[in-house]
């Protein structure tokens, strides 16, 4: 199908890059229907909503910068996205979404809220992740310095 | 909104399954006991709200350009 998108106007999308978020995104519960695209600057991504073309979120996987990053769901969490122990390594996709100010490197990502997607089952949901590690800003840079450090 | 008035130990039930019980009172500070299957989410309501409005201020972002190289694993 073609869509509205913020990034790169209409586009053709896939059905299988079409997620349904049956609770929506909090503060955005009403739309329901986002799709994966990848963002001209790799790693990130968008999850743009497929009706309301402004509502687009820059995505990135935060094991990129976090290799520990484990929101802790509870199997109750994952059964709502159908997946389980069987099929989690081979269908769960885990997103962070990410806020950039004015100053680029300032960017945050949300560990808190995370959104985790079935990739198989063409579901998502975004979560609240109790595990009181993870703020809604994660200064990226600094945790991509924090991982680096003990290296150099 | 429905209103009640609560003693330290005593509980309200909500939905035949939700229990929640006044634990302690001290000062300004009130301990609530919670007990609810665990299908159901119970978050303070800051942090909901604290993900609702970095989901706001997160729509205004747009792609960054980076250095080359800087997500890649040494």
């Amino acid at each position: 199908m073609v869509i509205d998108s913020k990034a790169y106007g209409k586009i053709a999308v896939d059905d299988k890059q079409i997620f349904h978020f049956e609770g929506g995104i909090l503060g955005f519960e009403n739309i329901k229907d986002f799709a994966l695209l990848d963002a001209s600057q790799p790693p990130f991504m968008w999850l743009q909503s497929i009706e309301v073309a402004h509502l687009a979120f820059i995505v990135i996987d935060p094991t990129i910068f976090r290799e520990d990053y484990d929101p802790k769901l509870s199997k109750m969490d994952l059964l709502f996205l159908e997946l389980n122990e069987i099929n989690q390594s081979d269908n769960q996709l885990t997103l962070a979404i990410v806020t950039i100010p004015e100053n680029q490197n300032d960017m945050t990502a949300n560990l808190q809220g995370p959104i985790l997607l079935n990739k198989e089952a063409l579901l998502g949901k975004q979560f609240i992740s109790e595990d009181n590690r993870w703020s809604t800003k994660h200064h990226i840079m600094e945790e991509l310095a924090g991982r680096r450090s003990p290296q150099c | 909104m429905l209103i009640l008035s609560r003693k330290l130990n005593e509980t309200i039930i909500v939905n035949d399954n939700i229990e929640i019980s006044v634990i302690e009172i001290k000062g300004e500070n009130i301990k609530l006991g919670i007990q609810a299957p665990s299908s159901v989410k119970i978050y303070r309501r800051e942090v909901y709200e604290a993900i609702q409005e970095e989901n706001k201020a997160a729509l205004n972002s747009v792609i960054p350009t980076l250095p080359t190289g800087l997500f890649s694993k040494e």
